[in-house]
């Protein structure tokens, strides 16, 4: 936690220097031309990188409150679920019956002309982000009165609770799932529209949260991780703030839900909607091993996460899970702070922190 | 631990050997099908036993020569990858198969359920599938026209039974609109199309259903339906979970000495109820796709009862069960791919999926012949009951070996 | 409606609340057991261990492994017992040292990657089968058959409650428990009085692992398992501990015992669907209501 004051100390100055330097407009660039240019160069991958942005996107709304405000929450698959589903009853909703669509006796076959699907398409993602943030205002006025571990473990029971009782209900399908409508045209051009609707929300969620962190608010979700009496006492109301950091990461994951469900092709609710035993966890390790609390941080994790994952998917069939979980250990045993968590230790001067040097800084964080 | 390193160094010196055996004879060229299947996770039982369905068929058509397409031939060979038994990852991989391996043709996963996600994917590439394993009519009104699958629609994987339980009341002078039923299916795609079809049956011979329990996905408890069924006493039981399902289910139903005289459940075989449950299991009506006392036959495994004997000697994992028809019909459907490509004489995958779908050709799993949406119509489904720790055939009465024992005979 | 006809069925023939109420408490006692061990590890070194059900797992392969070579499941408890005392030193020695102190994720991750490798390993050693270990008993019927108690799960019920005893005799006499107590209220204090906490702390884990052990070897016997289904078992530990807050050991027992019933009834009334969600509905409940005591405390404080 230490490394994670010393950059509180240097994030506003990073924020008030409005002459945007160099490195940074090159760096920002490059990874904008990198996202357009890849899928164009390595088509085959563009499945894969897709799921890299939205990878990305769950370790960056995590760390809204597991590194901003310092509530950690294993629950926020719940929204990525909500997402999924709300758009797919919107998309099948507007056009058929949801029931009988769903239904595993039914013989009719549903179809969705081209119009009807972008129309559903566009009106399930809005329905998605719209209701997924009112859910987390909802349970956030059930669960924010919970602290540390009470609240990791409460907001997981919220998200293994929904994809039970989703399981349950026969009109959305129940444990059947539901099959999304096609995506009409050229298999070719529909990989294209999921990639860059994925990359777009990633880039969103980024400048988005860049923005979030060098506001007021920004400083309140800090002050609010730091010490939340205090904070209380300065006279931040925490519980709005709460509520409204929780609902914006639901915003951008319902988005994400919505996506992933129509790029996918088949819904259901414990594996592909609220899978919390892995990609809600897996949110939770990418932003601890980029890096708690900073803004690179959640983005290096997930890249490097990912990028192991299908590495040892492919060439470690059998192993693939023991040397993920091995990797989880070796991570959080060893390395701690994280990669951009080390860097910033090492070279502070890359994240225009400017620290004067006396002998034991760096010293301080070591262990 | 020492057991472990035992282990690994047996499959350490089996992966050598494989490769070693399939450089051996390189006369032909490498044809690769991919499949994700399940090798980790809930269907992981299943998912293995039709990836050894596939290697077994490969092995066999390779040593008899490969495909002969055109005036070439061709090795076949599958490369896997594993789908954790989640659709999202299913779906990820039949792309990463299309796009990156560039692989033309895929065999089909394990379950319904990634069936149903892997399905639009390869439909979309106008990839030809044969699938195996994913029996659920919800796949067969979607309009695929690259997907084939060797097997029976699941709602008729407790029909007979069903029509049996009618058959019976009727002889001993009950209608069969007395019959009370009790079913207890998991919450995923199988079952549910499973349950929907019992439900239609029932339906039309006014039977009363008094339990529909549907078990969750991870649950290995079943003694609060089971309570039920002991209040409610029901003249047929009916249960469907996969693999964890059949062995939850035989284990708790003799502990618990649950006396309904009809029990039918889907997965005996593969979760082999006979070896691990034979007192319980005695009587239980399992339903099965393939059967290898049926007389079906072909020239390259010859009979059914051939096939199974070839197996048991290949593998010895199977020796002392009984082969699971999930592998029988994996390995019918590597053989109806490979006959479709010899008779399309190309590569090409339009001709492939029409030579597919102009299949009409007998099998030791049985006739194959693809209805227009892609699934088989020209088998049956079998009805097997165990008797004296044996699955005999008793339903339909064209195949039946021995009369149905009712009640069941539990010991 | 059905669930009503459920509950008719309850009123109308008492005898199946009896069948319903001795099941449960059968099971929810080994589910007491591995939370009574996670209780031990939150409390006392302020680690949540997410293998816990892996642990469970592992101990239940033993069991049936001993029980496909000749060798009564039974003996699998206390070799399980002793199998995973050393697994949990192991573990201890080499992982969860280094994350005592650290903050809540830090733990909850470490297990959870120690949790992973244990499930596929489990799987590629015994495949991925559901097993059981065939402990060759019979079942006892009452009222005419309607219920049973499997004479299984009567000793697996009667081993959790020695086991239980055991520790907890242990924790009160022993110079051990004290130390372990010590260390639970004031880590500081207990080591400035002479206590080698990190000898308590690895003791602590090591005997979580044993009883877990245990616990796995007695849910061979009673149910089935598989190398993936260790999750189950870690979050049933949670929703328990957590319901019963984890400095309260009798609570945590009855807790658990109360979640065998509290199953068997859901999944009775319910339908065998809510089965698991009554039981993190029931977490999720708890909390609030928790939570609501606390603010009013505050709120008379102020």
């Amino acid at each position: 936690m230490a490394v994670a004051t010393t950059d509180k100390d240097g994030a506003p100055e990073q924020g008030s220097g409005i002459s945007i330097s160099l490195g940074s407009l090159l760096l920002h660039g490059g990874i904008l031309v990198a996202g357009i240019a890849a899928p164009l160069i390595w088509p085959a991958y563009t499945i894969q990188l897709s799921v890299l942005w939205l990878m990305i996107v769950f370790a960056l709304t995590w760390d809204i409150l597991g590194g901003q405000m310092g509530y950690n929450s294993l629950g926020n698959i719940f929204f990525f679920g909500a997402g999924m589903y709300v758009s797919a009853v919107v998309q099948i909703g507007l056009y058929h019956p949801v029931g009988e669509y769903t239904d595993s006796a039914g013989q009719g076959f549903y179809a969705f002309t081209e119009a009807q699907y972008f129309t559903g398409l566009a009106a399930g993602i809005a329905a998605a982000a719209v209701l997924s943030s009112l859910f987390a205002i909802i349970f956030g006025r059930i669960v924010f009165g919970l602290r540390g571990p009470y609240f990791a473990i409460g907001t997981l029971g919220v998200a293994i609770a929904a994809g039970e009782l989703i399981g349950a209900w026969d009109w959305v399908g129940g444990g059947s799932g539901i099959s999304m409508p096609p995506f009409p045209g050229d298999p070719d051009i529909g990989k294209y529209f999921f990639y860059a609707q994925n990359f777009l929300l990633a880039i969103s969620v980024f400048i988005f949260c860049k923005w979030l962190y060098s506001t007021r608010f920004g400083l309140a979700l800090n002050a609010i991780r730091d010490d939340e009496e205090k904070a209380e006492g300065m006279g931040i109301h925490t519980l709005r703030y709460k509520m409204v950091a929780w609902s914006i990461a639901a915003f951008f994951l319902g988005i994400s839900g919505a996506i992933f469900g129509n790029m996918t092709g088949f819904i259901e609710p414990l594996e592909v909607a609220f899978p919390t035993v892995t990609f809600g966890i897996f949110m939770v390790l990418m932003v601890l091993l980029g890096g708690k609390g900073t803004i690179w941080g959640p983005i290096v994790g997930a890249v490097i996460f990912h990028v192991i994952k299908e590495v040892t998917w492919t060439y470690l069939l059998g192993w693939q899970w023991v040397a993920l979980g091995a990797l989880i250990v070796i991570i959080v045993v060893y390395f701690q702070e994280g990669v951009v968590g080390w860097l910033m230790r090492k070279k502070p001067e890359w994240f225009g922190i400017r620290v004067e040097r006396k002998d034991d800084t760096p010293a301080e964080a070591a262990e | 631990m020492r057991h472990f390193t035992k282990w690994t160094l047996a499959t350490v010196a089996s992966v050598a050997l494989v490769a070693a055996s399939s450089n051996a004879n390189a006369a032909c060229e490498e044809l690769v099908l991919g499949s994700a299947i399940s090798l980790t996770g809930k269907y992981s039982t299943n998912g293995i036993h039709a990836q050894n369905g596939y290697e077994f068929a490969m092995k066999k058509i390779n040593d008899a020569g490969g495909v002969k397409v055109g005036d070439k031939c061709y090795k076949l060979k599958v490369t896997y990858y594993d789908d954790e038994s989640t659709p999202a990852r299913g779906a990820q991989l039949a792309e990463r198969l299309i796009n990156q391996d560039k692989v033309q043709f895929m065999l089909g996963p394990y379950s319904s359920g990634l069936t149903k996600a892997i399905a639009p994917v390869t439909e979309k590439y106008k990839i030809p599938m044969v699938e195996a394993v994913g029996a659920s009519r919800s796949l067969f009104n979607k309009g695929y026209k690259y997907m084939f699958a060797v097997l029976s629609t699941s709602e008729q994987y407790l029909a007979s039974a069903i029509a049996a339980a009618a058959e019976i009341a009727k002889s001993q002078g009950r209608e069969p609109s007395s019959i009370k039923i009790a079913m207890a299916f998991e919450n995923d795609p199988f079952s549910l199309d499973v349950r929907a079809g019992v439900v239609e049956d029932a339906k039309k011979y006014a039977m009363k259903i008094v339990i529909d329990d549907k078990l969750p996905r991870d649950l290995s408890d079943m003694s609060a339906t089971l309570t039920k069924v002991k209040a409610l006493k029901p003249d047929l039981l009916m249960i469907s979970g996969h693999s964890k399902g059949a062995a939850t289910a035989a284990r708790q139903i003799g502990e618990m000495k649950i006396s309904v005289p009809m029990i039918a459940l889907t997965h005996c075989e593969a979760a082999n109820v006979t070896g691990k449950f034979p007192a319980a299991a005695e009587g239980f009506l399992c339903p099965t796709q393939w059967a290898e006392t049926l007389t079906y036959k072909d020239p390259l495994f010859g009979s059914a009862a051939n096939y199974n004997k070839e197996v048991k000697a290949a593998l010895p994992a199977y020796k002392d069960k009984t082969i699971p028809y999930q592998m029988a019909q994996a390995t019918a459907a590597v053989y109806v791919f490979s006959d479709a490509l010899t008779r399309a004489g190309s590569l090409d995958r339009k001709k492939v999926r029409d030579a597919l779908a102009a299949t009409d050709m007998p099998t030791f799993y049985g006739h194959v012949k693809f209805h227009e949406a892609g699934n088989n119509i020209a088998k049956p489904m079998v009805l097997r009951q165990i008797q004296d720790g044996k699955y005999v055939v008793v339903a339909p009465s064209k195949y039946a070996s021995h009369k149905i024992a009712w009640p069941r005979m539990a010991k | 409606m059905q669930i009503l006809s459920n509950i008719n069925i309850l009123i109308e023939a008492p005898v199946f609340n009896l069948a319903l109420l001795i099941e449960g408490l059968l099971i929810g006692s080994v589910f007491a057991l591995a939370a009574y061990g996670l209780a031990l590890v939150w409390g006392v070194m302020n680690v949540k261990n997410l293998a816990q059900g892996d642990f469970v797992i592992m101990g239940g392969y033993i069991a049936w492994y001993l029980g496909e070579h000749g060798i009564h499941p039974l003996f699998g408890v206390p070799v399980a017992f002793l199998i995973l005392w050393c697994f949990g030193w192991l573990i201890y020695r080499t992982i969860i040292y280094r994350v005592i102190d650290k903050d809540l994720f830090t733990s909850l991750l470490a297990t959870f990657g120690i949790a992973l490798v244990i499930s596929q390993l489990l799987n590629l050693l015994f495949s991925s089968d559901t097993q059981t270990a065939d402990a060759g008993f019979e079942s006892w019927f009452f009222f005419d058959g309607m219920v049973s108690i499997a004479q299984v799960k009567l000793i697996a019920f009667v081993c959790a409650a020695l086991l239980a005893a055991g520790v907890i005799t242990f924790m009160k006499n022993s110079r051990m428990g004290q130390a372990i107590r010590a260390t639970a209220q004031d880590a500081r204090a207990a080591k400035v009085l002479g206590i080698d906490t990190d000898k308590v702390y690895c003791f602590t884990f090591s005997l979580n692992a044993a009883i877990c052990g245990a616990a796995g070897a007695l849910i061979a016997m009673i149910w089935v398992i598989q190398p993936f289904y260790g999750i189950t078992f870690s979050i049933r530990s949670f929703v328990i501990v957590t319901a019963a807050g984890f400095g309260n050991l009798p609570g945590v027992i009855a807790a658990g015992l109360g979640m065998g019933v509290l199953e068997q009834f859901g999944g009775f009334i319910l339908g065998a669907t809510f089965q698991q969600a009554i039981v993190v509905g029931l977490l999720v409940l708890v909390l609030v209501v928790r939570q609501m005591q606390q603010s009013r405390h505050r709120q008379v404080v102020q």
